[in-house]
């Protein structure tokens, strides 16, 4: 097998147009010359080196290059494309649920397309068209809904048919099949070549590329990188990329500065046959059955077919060099359940001979995205890597994104689904990653119905309170390691059906979210809010003030004791964070945020604030137990509890104070409850946090409290029109685009980060609206439910996508928010979303194909909450303002 | 009709046992590292019986295996009483008189043997006294015969043999004023059993065989794969110098009837026994037997009749062929096993699923198609039927239990077929027999270790 990949590389023909970079004779011999000096020794400095010479690597300097950075060098510790990147299948599938992934292999696959004619290099490119295949009627409603963000996306594709299944492709046997859908323009490349295109045309521009040298460490110097160490010499440099596949881990442990990058190899198996007796076509489309966990491309004739397991096999968990990759054994007996899917899906194969299994690792994250983006705590290191076995299907559009990063800042996209800093070091034990990926390997095939949760890697962090929540029967998920309750199974349900919940309709915890969704409204329920990412900023003087009115949009000067909505823009006027800032004296900011936000935020505000050692700034996270008391009776819970007024003239909404609840003083007590519903968030010392939880409970008893979850913190969001950061609002989100512009010091004259693009956008208008739908026509029991990512049409034609729904109690309908924006009917051109452009239009959502209609609003129900006192008023009146 | 998995586990592992040598500050000292053992009816009720106990006077280790035919009580009083008469033939003198004199003098005696007993073995308790008499007048005339020389294992366990089925046939002659004893005695010599015992101390393996059981060592080769050595020969018509011997023993003129259909007289499949005594006793102690003995016997038309061509007895033999074995570090394993189980399963397929069962799954020979020329079909079927076999090593933590389960399932391609496995089982009592014998078996793992450190000592 050696052979054949070398006959690939064989047909290169790249080194004539690259002088710098070759020196080694074109015949293939040249491999086994490893004691061959270099040619050309190390340039003592750079502007950015990349470490890592398969798909990531090459893309990053192909993309840097073509955007005008020249001072390059990219290092390999062996040769160009010789890891993953010349053993992966080479299939470029567009076929992705993360519409961020799905722009990226687009962009890839348009990239590869073009790339011999510019390069030279023979890349292998054939669109062949993909074909996936639906066993069962909920993957094809999985696959329904990857369709309908591909054609708004103008990627063609069509559901159809198993019998045009077979038109399309002879060998598939189709009595099994419900349905599939086809991309045509998916294709199939020679991965290897596909790098060594990029590199030649990054060479062409001035990169230079250095085989046979390896990274030792980083070095680093007060929070920057330096420059690198490697066996040939050092190279200074600003910037570093680590590029370096499974190895990107410990590479990124072996310089003094760690930088965590979470992933782990996953052993991989694929099995290449010889030609049939009539070799296989080209241009026959590649399968994809995850129902059957396999994949199935022409290869030379033959076929090429692999896998993704239920039982991977993790490797590299102690480090590299206990194995070397070469050395990787086929585990035939490991394979046999995918061999048995292929015979099952195409039993003519029963003849056809077996030329080699190849063992090629790759590498897996957390989370199943790859990792993109800048170290939280070293400047100007960069890591591309964790591919989850797309590195072809990403390498095009997550290198053009990672060049667009370092050049500008900020890259094209909203990329935090795929940002390095949504890990933090808690993500980076190596039991923790061995297990995990053992989870996410198998589902890559796995059916992805909404809400579901990781199951492995658990019970990391948790509130003081887990224990009891769980024995009063919670239900936990998890949000960057922390354990947080969705809904409580009252005593005598049947648990086993619960645990089955997983459905693209109606399910099973309906009721039961219902019934702590009323209780939220007529009494008042609790719920565990620890997780919250908190801050505390303070200084000797103004500092703290000072520095924060520049960073946050919202005017923090504001009287002791009160608490400001306000977001972290970035120049764009773009979120970064959305967070709640009490001022807790003259000089000191409690800090509220969502709780992804704990890396990110941190790395935003150190990098920010004033090297001043007189402010400082301190994560207390895991000092304060947050419950949050949701409902109209929260208020005489906590009176009877603390002795304390608490009627709205002593405790205004957005307020905050440190009182006494039972016998334990010193808790923070917010008039808010990120629901839009009264009540209060107490943020309580840990060590208090059973005793004032106790108490709550027991003096909630006679107003009915109950414990509650996430769930019903979600239908009630939603239903007031709360936007969440992370789920509906990003870095490509201003305060304009989402009806927040009262959350925003325009008018005061203070320098603000992002004042000027909201300023622009204030004059010429917003070019997409931040839209509530509730869903008209759809059958809450019988129709499949939102869920986000659904394409949004007006009067017929795509503008946009949800970003969260929930079914609201109190409306009993479906509640969809998302993003509307206008496109020029000839030319596609973004125009201004006015509020009439909105409201005079016909909606419909479109859920796996189906579409349901929705009236689009701006602004939150008000004739809902005519009951509500006159301090609720107060904080949601402020988001009804425009 | 079919058993569900569970059920045909529950039916194979009812009779399982096994035993471990308990280790002494983290080491064995035993060659022996324990053994599994299992048996599976056929017969209502089950005519093989099986023993195992370690020498507590002398060193060493007996097992062994004994199939019962006419009937369980002469195989049921063999597993009882032989080891019994192993043991004391091992005895040195001084151990002897030592044991005399407790008796004697009514003292607490020396315990020879410590039993590894499954709970459905039992000991007939009725019988103890008498067994206990016909022992100890073995043991004074050992004392009597005091040759002063060291006894010489292969030695003991021939006269051990032959002394208890002497006894047998004593015991059956002389009755019982207890009438249940009386018809027991006869019910011993009338029925017959083979038997097949190892003994094991140190790397001095010793196997003494009568009858069609066998004993066969489990080898692993330096490549990892396994093989298997006869440790016995067959005693039956298969065996051509044991039809030799027999016909030695006879005149001429019997040579035609000796061996009639592969049997003894046209009777007896195997060739050498314990009881038996319609093979060994002349027409007339036969007849005077049965005729004073218990109306039981008297109606019963098996004992009444007399084997056609009987003119030179005794035709029978206990006497064991017994074979010597030094313990090599490749050996890794004994199976002691009835021709149930021979009938069924090659020697070689035996060696290997016992092997792998015990060095586990994970030494399944990795498959690396190199060069060859297979078809995605042929690697399918190879895989499919690999994961069939570690599958049943799964369901299995006694290797006796593991071997039946195949014995019994293996379908033509020599993996365990459930379906036929729950035919198999779900026979019932009156059709058992026609598929199948019964099976016992007992497999002994060696400890390579301590036989690595003896050989090196020696």
């Amino acid at each position: 097998a050696a052979a054949m990949f070398l006959r690939l590389l064989s047909d290169v023909r790249w080194q004539a147009a690259n002088p710098k970079w070759r020196r080694m004779p074109c015949s293939r011999r040249s491999t086994s010359s490893t004691a061959e000096p270099h040619p050309v020794s190390l340039p003592a400095q750079a502007q950015v080196v990349i470490c890592g010479g398969g798909i990531m690597g090459t893309s990053v300097a192909y993309h840097l290059s073509k955007m005008g950075w020249k001072d390059i060098v990219l290092l390999e510790q062996g040769r160009l494309a010789a890891g993953t990147t010349r053993f992966c299948a080479g299939i470029v599938s567009t076929a992705r649920h993360v519409s961020l992934e799905l722009k990226m292999a687009d962009y890839s696959n348009k990239l590869y397309q073009q790339l011999e004619q510019e390069t030279g290099v023979n890349t292998g490119y054939t669109k062949t068209g993909s074909i996936s295949l639906a066993q069962t009627q909920d993957r094809l409603i999985s696959l329904k809904r990857i369709a309908s963000s591909l054609s708004v996306m103008g990627i063609p594709c069509e559901i159809i048919t198993p019998k045009q299944v077979a038109q399309l492709h002879p060998l598939i046997n189709i009595h099994d099949l419900v349905g599939a859908m086809y991309v045509p323009e998916d294709a199939l490349v020679t991965s290897a070549n596909v790098s060594l295109a990029l590199a030649t045309a990054a060479s062409r521009n001035g990169v230079q590329i250095h085989e046979r040298t390896s990274v030792s460490h980083v070095l680093v110097q007060k929070g920057h990188v330096t420059g690198v160490e490697t066996d040939r010499g050092q190279i200074q440099c600003q910037y570093f990329v680590n590029c370096a596949g499974q190895w990107a881990y410990e590479l990124g442990h072996s310089g003094e500065e760690p930088v965590n990058i979470p992933l782990h190899a996953c052993e991989h198996f694929y099995l290449l046959t010889h030609p049939l007796k009539e070799p296989l076509a080209s241009n026959l489309p590649t399968i994809v059955d995850p129902d059957g966990r396999i994949y199935i491309r022409n290869w030379q004739g033959g076929i090429l077919s692999g896998g993704f397991e239920k039982n991977p096999k993790p490797l590299f968990t102690e480090g590299r060099n206990q194995l070397e990759i070469q050395n990787l054994q086929e585990d035939w007996d490991h394979f046999e359940p995918l061999l048995s899917a292929l015979l099952r899906r195409m039993p003519d194969l029963e003849a056809l001979q077996i030329m080699q299994l190849v063992n090629c690792p790759e590498s897996f994250t957390p989370d199943m995205r790859c990792i993109m983006g800048e170290s939280p705590t070293v400047r100007g290191y960069f890591v591309l890597a964790g591919m989850n076995s797309a590195g072809i299907s990403y390498g095009g559009g997550a290198g053009k994104y990672l060049a667009e990063w370092m050049v500008n800042g900020y890259p094209s996209e909203n990329v935090w689904p795929l940002d390095l800093k949504r890990f933090g070091t808690l993500q980076s034990s190596r039991t923790f990653l061995r297990h995990r990926v053992m989870e996410v390997m198998p589902l890559m095939y796995d059916l992805k119905v909404p809400r579901w949760d990781f199951q492995t890697g658990r019970q990391l962090r948790t509130s003081p309170l887990y224990d009891r929540l769980d024995a009063q029967g919670a239900r936990w998920m998890e949000k960057h390691g922390f354990e947080r309750v969705k809904y409580f199974v009252p005593p005598g349900k049947d648990l086993l059906d619960l645990d089955q919940s997983k459905t693209f309709y109606k399910p099973d915890w309906f009721d039961i979210v219902g019934s702590e969704v009323k209780c939220c409204k007529e009494a008042v329920c609790v719920i565990d809010m620890s997780s919250f990412t908190k801050f505390e900023i303070s200084s000797t003087g103004d500092q703290a003030l000072e520095s924060l009115q520049y960073l946050f949009s919202n005017d923090l000067d504001v009287p002791v004791g009160h608490v400001v909505h306000t977001g972290m823009l970035n120049e764009q006027g773009g979120y970064e964070n959305d967070c709640s800032i009490a001022r807790l004296s003259k000089r000191s900011f409690f800090m509220i945020s969502p709780t992804d936000q704990q890396v990110h935020c941190w790395a935003w505000l150190k990098n920010r604030l004033p090297d001043d050692s007189n402010l400082t700034m301190e994560d207390v996270t895991w000092k304060y137990t947050a419950l949050n008391l949701i409902g109209p009776r929260a208020v005489d819970v906590l009176s009877e509890l603390s002795y304390a007024p608490i009627t709205p003239e002593h405790f205004p909404s957005l307020f905050c104070k440190e009182m006494s609840v039972g016998y334990a003083n010193g808790i923070r007590v917010m008039s808010i409850t990120h629901t839009g519903e009264p009540g209060f968030m107490l943020y309580i010392p840990i060590e208090y946090a059973l005793h004032v939880y106790n108490e709550v409970m027991n003096m909630g008893q006679k107003y009915g409290i109950r414990n509650a979850g996430y769930y019903a913190l979600r239908s009630l969001r939603i239903e007031k029109f709360f936007a969440f950061w992370g789920q509906d609002l990003d870095a490509f989100t201003t305060p304009m685009e989402c009806g927040r512009e009262f959350q925003v010091k325009l008018e005061k004259g203070m320098q603000f980060v992002g004042q000027e693009a909201l300023l622009e956008q204030k004059q010429n208008g917003v070019y997409k609206r931040f839209t509530m739908f509730i869903l008209e026509d759809h059958d809450t029991d019988m129709d499949l439910w939102p869920w986000w990512g659904e394409p949004i049409f007006r009067n017929g034609r795509y503008v946009g996508k949800t970003t969260s729904s929930a079914y609201s109690y109190t409306l009993e309908r479906h509640v969809c928010l998302g993003f509307v924006q206008h496109f020029d009917e000839k030319t596609g051109e973004e125009l201004v979303v006015t509020t009439d452009f909105i409201n005079q239009g016909e909606y419909e959502i479109d859920i796996a194909g189906q579409r349901f209609q929705a009236k689009a609003k701006l602004y939150p129900f008000s004739s809902l909450f005519t009951h509500r006192r006159r301090k609720d008023e107060v904080e949601l009146s402020g988001y009804q303002r425009e | 009709f079919y058993l569900t998995p569970p059920q045909v586990n529950s039916i194979l592992k009812a009779n399982e046992y096994s035993f471990k040598v308990p280790e002494f500050d983290g080491k064995n000292v035993s060659s022996v590292l324990g053994f599994d053992s299992n048996q599976l009816p056929a017969n209502a009720p089950i005519e093989d019986r099986r023993s195992a106990a370690t020498c507590l006077q002398t060193r060493g280790m007996l097992l062994g295996v004994f199939d019962g035919h006419a009937g369980c009580a002469c195989a049921q009083a063999v597993s009882e009483r032989l080891f019994y008469y192993i043991a004391v033939s091992l005895l040195p003198h001084e151990t002897l008189l030592e044991i005399e004199n407790a008796v004697e003098s009514g003292r607490a005696l020396l315990p020879i043997l410590q039993w590894h007993k499954h709970p459905n073995d039992y000991f007939s308790k009725e019988a103890s006294k008498l067994y206990f008499n016909s022992l100890r007048t073995y043991w004074q005339e050992l004392i009597d015969l005091n040759s002063g020389e060291t006894t010489d294992v292969k030695e003991a366990l021939i006269n051990a043999f032959k002394r208890l089925d002497n006894d047998i046939s004593l015991e059956a002659q002389v009755g019982d004023p207890n009438s249940f004893l009386n018809y027991l005695v006869l019910r011993v010599a009338f029925s017959g059993a083979t038997a097949c015992v190892a003994h094991v101390d140190g790397v001095d393996l010793h196997i003494a065989n009568t009858g069609d059981s066998r004993a066969m060592l489990g080898v692993q080769e330096e490549d990892g794969s396994w093989s298997a050595v006869n440790l016995s020969y067959d005693h039956n018509a298969q065996n051509g110098s044991e039809v030799e011997r027999v016909k030695m023993e006879h005149p001429k003129s019997e040579e035609k009837s000796l061996v009639k259909q592969d049997r003894l007289l046209g009777l007896l499949m195997p060739f050498r026994a314990f009881g038996d005594v319609k093979f060994k006793w002349s027409i007339e102690l036969q007849k005077r037997v049965v005729e004073s003995g218990p109306d039981q016997l008297n109606d019963n038309e098996y004992t009444k009749f007399i084997p056609p061509n009987y003119h030179t007895p005794p035709y029978l033999t206990a006497e064991p062929e017994v074979i010597h074995h030094k313990l090599r570090p490749q050996d890794k394993f004994l199976v002691l096993a009835t021709d149930g189980l021979w009938e069924t399963m090659h020697r070689q397929d035996v060696a290997r699923i016992v092997g792998e069962y015990l060095t586990g799954v994970h030494h399944q020979q990795p498959i690396a198609v190199g060069g060859y020329k297979v078809t995605l079909g042929q690697m399918h079927g190879l895989l499919t039927e690999r994961r069939a076999r570690i599958s049943s090593v799964f369901e299995d933590q006694n290797a006796a239990t593991h071997l039946i389960r195949h014995a019994v399932g293996n379908n033509e391609f020599g993996t365990v077929d459930h379906e036929r496995l729950s035919k198999m089982l779900s026979l019932p009592e009156e059709l058992a027999r026609m598929y199948r014998d019964d099976i016992t078996i007992i497999v002994v793992q060696f400890n390579s270790h301590v036989i690595g450190a003896c050989q090196n000592e020696e």
